[in-house]
């Protein structure tokens, strides 16, 4: 010993741990994988059946969700049943007994975006998302699951929402000379066209991955082509672009689904371009998900 | 069994781990250290998948993470106590990952009670303090009763309490024949929980070996002597004769010596022939911490500077003198480590074996669980001819220096 002290004083001072299993677990790991833990648990094949009811214990198990989905239920029921209230049955001669939840769904859409972008976004916030992904390295999985339960839920509550509009309307205003168009078609097509709005919301929380961000790029694709064509319109080069525009953003293309202006297909046009939107953003977000580290 | 191989990881110009190879093996606990930013944390993300190596590989029972079949009923992972959503509470959290690898219910109760957590199991875990998350984070790494456990800093925030609960907790898991791989920057809780190390600086290894192996190569004794204060000639004379003992001398900052390479009594004896009164003759050990901070000290990212408050400091009156500070060891001055110890004929951390005959060597074609006693370099056995302890080499100290 070249120290003044042996060198068991050394090893005495740091016995307690590593002194004792340094010895064991030798003999442990040569003995094959026959020593190794095996879990008692069964373990089950997963499928994206587990990664569903995952998601649908998260969605509703976070305060955003009652929050967005209860603003959203007084917007499109509070809104709707003060515009039924305000009309005669005269005015319900061309147009579904559902319009009324048209105007509720202008402000109330934006609140199913904002669950969209949350869904998805929050976990990045939170960094729960390295918790999910540990969990389940099945990115798509994953992503897959909250499109799903997410559309579910958006779906089956605005066209719930629409719907009670409609009938508080019709119970209203079905007199003699309210005929009133088919409007269950309306209910289904609205629940579509702002669940899409919120799929779309979604994918793009995805790919940008922070919520803020993501909300505001969302209100700028339903806001700005609104606003915008009036300022198109004003040169001639332009004009084409704002009416295309005017065409196609999100409000006009709801009063169209909601038959404000009958003239052009019933809004079928528009819901396919959010259609052929959402499934391109979906596209960009599944991949940059396998892609992208966490 | 964790595998690493060449694990390289780059973001833009910055290399975060550089050609990272080791094996976490089953049955112990593998301690990680390193100082902050050396890429433990990378290393912990890659070995999960999350990100994606620049080059090399990291395997876990031979598979990629990403493509185990069931992930979480093979590797638990506690990574940052905080990566849960808030608002969720902690028996929603931990459902919603158990339903994610279909666990049954009935056992997210069961890892609440394992971590303490079933009175608070219904709170959102906003509310949680850092220990509670940390427990929190335990439960979810549990819940699947994985063969494979990673701890990223799973002590950060607890009590003593809870510390050694942990410490007692891992053990009790490699016991189980489970691999644990434990990261830390605290080399003193390593020192009681684990049994191997491995440990990297900058993102390269530094030292890959047995807790006890790590102990006798780097921990060095050493003894404290005090002269009289009131003769500092007396100082410089026990100086000189030990030097020329052999022994190696550090002057310490309350001027007492730190002596290296002599034992005890011959301190004493040359003391006594050089006429030297002795006030203090100690023996003292060199804490593991010690060696691990020395280890590292060249790859320390963030190191911390004298707080000089400069420009701040009103102006001080005529005739004052500043007072000057008492120096707080470790608080920007070099050199306040103990000194490498000697029987490493001067290369400050060799590895236990030469790499050659290393088991990290990657493509071996026995692996460790291969042959049985017959693959021979263990690293979690004693050093097979243990190439420095044991005898005093004086011809080595001597050609080594004296300072």
């Amino acid at each position: 010993m070249t120290t003044p002290h042996p060198q068991q004083v050394n090893q005495q001072a740091y016995a307690p741990a590593p002194q004792v299993p340094a010895a064991a677990p030798a003999g442990n790991w040569q003995a094959g994988p026959g020593g190794l833990y095996t879990s008692p648990i069964p373990v089950t094949r997963t499928h994206l059946g587990h990664a569903i009811s995952s998601e649908w214990t998260k969605i509703k198990s976070v305060r955003s969700t009652m929050w967005t989905l209860g603003v959203f239920l007084f917007l499109v029921i509070g809104i709707g049943l003060l515009v039924a209230t305000q009309t005669n049955d005269r005015d319900y001669v061309n147009v579904p007994f559902s319009l009324p939840a048209f105007f509720g769904l202008v402000l109330g859409q934006i609140c199913l975006i904002t669950l969209g972008v949350l869904v998805v976004s929050s976990e990045y916030g939170t960094g729960m998302i390295r918790t999910t992904f540990t969990a389940s390295p099945q990115r798509h999985r994953v992503l897959a699951a909250k499109v799903l339960i997410y559309f579910a839920v958006a779906y089956v509550t605005s066209a719930v929402a629409i719907g009670l509009v409609g009938l508080a309307t019709s119970a209203m205003h079905s007199g003699p000379e309210a005929t009133g168009t088919e409007w269950a078609g309306t209910v289904f097509k609205g629940a579509l066209y702002v669940s899409l709005l919120g799929v779309l919301a979604l994918a793009v929380g995805s790919m940008l991955r922070h919520s803020a961000g993501a909300i505001t790029a969302m209100l700028g694709l339903v806001l700005v082509p609104a606003i915008l064509p009036a300022f198109l319109m004003i040169s001639q080069s332009t004009r084409k672009i704002g009416e295309k525009m005017m065409d196609y953003n999100a409000p006009n293309s709801l009063a169209k689904i909601f038959g404000l202006d009958t003239e052009s297909g019933h809004g079928n046009p528009q819901l396919w371009l959010l259609i052929g939107l959402t499934v391109a953003a979906l596209a960009g977000a599944f991949a940059l998900l396998e892609k992208r580290d966490v | 069994m964790i595998e690493a191989v060449g694990l390289t990881k780059r973001y833009g110009d910055k290399t975060a781990v550089y050609n990272l190879s080791f094996q976490v093996r089953p049955g112990a606990v593998t301690g990680f250290l390193g100082p902050n930013g050396s890429g433990k944390s990378t290393t912990m993300r890659m070995i999960l998948g999350l990100d994606q190596p620049t080059s090399g590989q990291v395997t876990i029972g031979g598979y990629p993470y990403r493509r185990l079949p069931n992930a979480p009923r093979q590797v638990g992972a506690l990574l940052d106590a905080k990566a849960v959503h808030g608002g969720r509470s902690a028996r929603s959290h931990l459902l919603c990952l158990a339903q994610l690898s279909g666990i049954p219910a009935r056992r997210v109760d069961e890892v609440l009670g394992v971590v303490g957590l079933q009175d608070v199991a219904k709170k959102r875990s906003k509310g949680f303090s850092l220990g509670m998350g940390q427990r929190l984070g335990i439960a979810a790494a549990l819940l699947g009763d994985p063969q494979v456990l990673l701890f990223d800093e799973p002590v950060n925030g607890l009590d003593p309490e809870g510390i050694l609960w942990v410490r007692n907790l891992m053990k009790s898991l490699a016991a189980e024949g489970r691999t644990v791989f434990v990261s830390s920057h605290l080399m003193s809780e390593m020192a009681l929980t684990a049994d191997h190390l491995i440990v990297i600086g900058r993102g390269q290894l530094l030292a890959d070996m047995s807790v006890k192996d790590f102990i006798s190569h780097n921990s060095a004794d050493f003894a404290r002597v005090r002269t009289p204060d009131t003769e500092p000639q007396q100082r410089e004379k026990l100086t000189a004769a030990l030097t020329e003992a052999g022994g190696q001398v550090l002057p310490e900052q309350d001027g007492a010596l730190r002596v290296t390479g002599l034992p005890l009594p011959r301190i004493s004896d040359l003391a006594h022939e050089a006429d030297v009164r002795l006030w203090e003759l100690s023996p003292h050990q060199a804490s593991l911490e010690e060696a691990y901070m020395r280890m590292t000290q060249g790859a320390v990212d963030y190191r911390s500077t004298i707080d000089q408050r400069a420009g701040l400091q009103q102006p001080l009156p005529p005739g004052v003198t500043p007072p000057q500070p008492m120096p707080v060891p470790g608080q920007g001055q070099s050199g306040w480590y103990a000194p490498p110890p000697p029987q490493q004929g001067g290369q400050p951390f060799a590895m236990p074996q030469a790499p050659a005959g290393a088991p990290y060597a990657g493509g071996q074609a026995a692996g460790p669980y291969a042959a049985g006693p017959a693959a021979a370099p263990n690293p979690y056995a004693q050093p097979p001819a243990a190439p420095a302890p044991a005898t005093p080499d004086t011809t080595q100290r001597t050609s080594e220096d004296p300072r």
